[in-house]
């Protein structure tokens, strides 16, 4: 069970969360679209710390934090209880994909190497890039480089996994792969929130999409509702903008 | 002008080459220790540890400040007579002592620079898997700044393998010291110190054919 609450953040002055509350049970999926520059990544980016929110409390599985008392042991167990698929991948550039996904499960989990490289291969081979497994970022395409920053997030095995725009900087004809592994993902029933511009993967995965604008949620409910028969009216420009 | 005296100079060889061991020895320890205290000291620039930050800018002020032959004769004359355990210390390790913090400080702000220059997102990576401050240097950061720095920092171990000559200030018998015992024996002090500089040249150059086997090595993550 995910729950956020009042959660705040401004940057040098202007509010870019208004105090948004979410909550997001066990397995469920919920998308998050609206304009841009509306504060979606960093509702994101502030739910995992990597940036710090001014007000709110996150509620991850066992981990709760209090934003405005957060210490370094609380972020580090916020952080560990979930895992992030950057926009731009974000893959180690000085590891392969094996050891990208290695990485986690030796260091932070100390896991025993050999037991981590089964675990990355196990993974590799789910993302379709087994044969990979020793290539550095540098060599692989960009929807490569995706799936194994979405095969590092989960052999994690977090309690929430966060999707920032995971295809806005693919070239289209790696859009599809991506998403059809973040179709899998779904399926094992791994709790997600996700960012994306894609509205028919959003109508397809999602069990709920959120829609905020000027820094707050405005309107939530299942993907025909709320795609289909939008109340509020900022929602219905956007989506007519969008197509 | 006298022609030179060849003999004189190929007998030589051999002699001063059997110094290039401890040439070696102390330009190869005091990098080992001076790339550890300089990537700690690039941390802590980088992270700015209060309290701590003042006494790191005022260390690499003063040994980037003061020349390295002060430094020496500072740790190797002078420090004994203030430090009582420092009486036992000999040349070469007051030359490594000296080399090391020297170095470090130039090194420092190389690595420095490096650290800055790694993409923002491989920090937000290592820190979104819950990586510590210290795993994240070590394992992400780090790395990937070395190879930003490689080509800098060889330079410097080249400048220290330089710099060991001037461990002959504090009689240690290394290369140039040797090579000084010999030309005042003979009188060919124009041979003598030929003989020897073109011994460091040859020693510099072979190092700078590693430096480009190294810098391949370390591109093998990053090339297509």
């Amino acid at each position: 069970m995910i729950s956020i609450r009042g959660l705040t953040k401004r940057f040098g002055g202007t509010p870019v969360l208004d105090g948004i509350d979410l909550d997001i049970a066990d397995g469920e999926r919920v998308v998050i679209i609206g304009p841009s520059g509306t504060g979606k990544s960093t509702l994101l980016r502030c739910v995992n710390f990597l940036d710090r929110p001014d007000a709110g409390t996150i509620k991850v599985g066992h981990v709760s934090v209090d934003a405005a008392r957060a210490t370094k042991h609380d972020i580090l167990a916020l952080r560990r209880a979930t895992a992030f698929v950057f926009q731009n991948y974000a893959l180690f550039a000085n590891k392969t994909a094996k050891e990208n996904i290695m990485e986690a499960l030796v260091t932070v989990q100390g896991h025993p190497r050999d037991e981590a490289a089964r675990r990355a291969l196990a993974v590799l081979a789910e993302t379709g890039l087994a044969e990979k497994a020793d290539s550095y970022p540098s060599a692989l395409s960009g929807g490569q480089q995706q799936r194994v920053g979405i095969g590092r997030a989960m052999a994690i095995g977090a309690d929430l996994m966060l999707f920032d725009e995971p295809t806005s900087a693919l070239d289209p004809e790696w859009v599809g792969e991506v998403l059809e592994l973040m179709r899998r993902v779904a399926q094992q029933r791994q709790t997600m929130l996700i960012v994306t511009h894609e509205m028919q993967f959003a109508r397809e995965i999602a069990d709920r999409v959120v829609f905020m604008d000027g820094g707050r949620i405005v309107e939530v409910g299942p993907p025909d509702k709320l795609l289909d028969a939008p109340q509020d009216e900022r929602l219905q420009r956007f989506l007519r903008r969008v197509g | 002008m006298p022609a030179l005296d060849i003999d004189y100079m190929l007998g030589l060889v051999p002699v001063i080459l059997g110094y290039v061991p401890l040439t070696l020895f102390m330009a190869a320890v005091a990098m080992v220790c001076a790339l550890v205290l300089a990537s700690l000291l690039a941390v802590e620039r980088v992270i700015r540890v209060p309290g701590l930050d003042w006494l790191v800018v005022l260390f690499i002020s003063f040994f980037r400040g003061t020349p390295l032959l002060v430094q020496l004769f500072l740790f190797y004359y002078g420090l004994p007579q203030v430090v009582s355990f420092l009486t036992q210390i000999n040349g070469v390790t007051a030359a490594i002592m000296g080399l090391t913090l020297h170095f470090s400080a130039y090194m420092a702000e190389a690595i420095r620079a490096a650290i800055t220059g790694v993409d923002r997102s491989q920090w937000e990576a290592a820190q979104s898997i819950g990586m510590t401050q210290a795993q994240m240097m070590r394992r992400i950061v780090l790395p990937q700044a070395g190879r930003i720095a490689a080509p800098t920092l060889v330079n410097y171990f080249i400048d220290m393998i330089k710099g060991t000559s001037l461990a002959f200030t504090l009689g240690v018998t290394e290369m140039m010291g040797a090579t000084q015992k010999e030309a005042s024996g003979s009188f060919l002090y124009f041979e003598a110190f030929l003989v020897v500089a073109i011994l460091y040249w040859v020693i510099v150059e072979t190092l700078s054919q590693g430096q480009k086997r190294l810098e391949t090595h370390l591109n093998k993550a990053y090339a297509r």
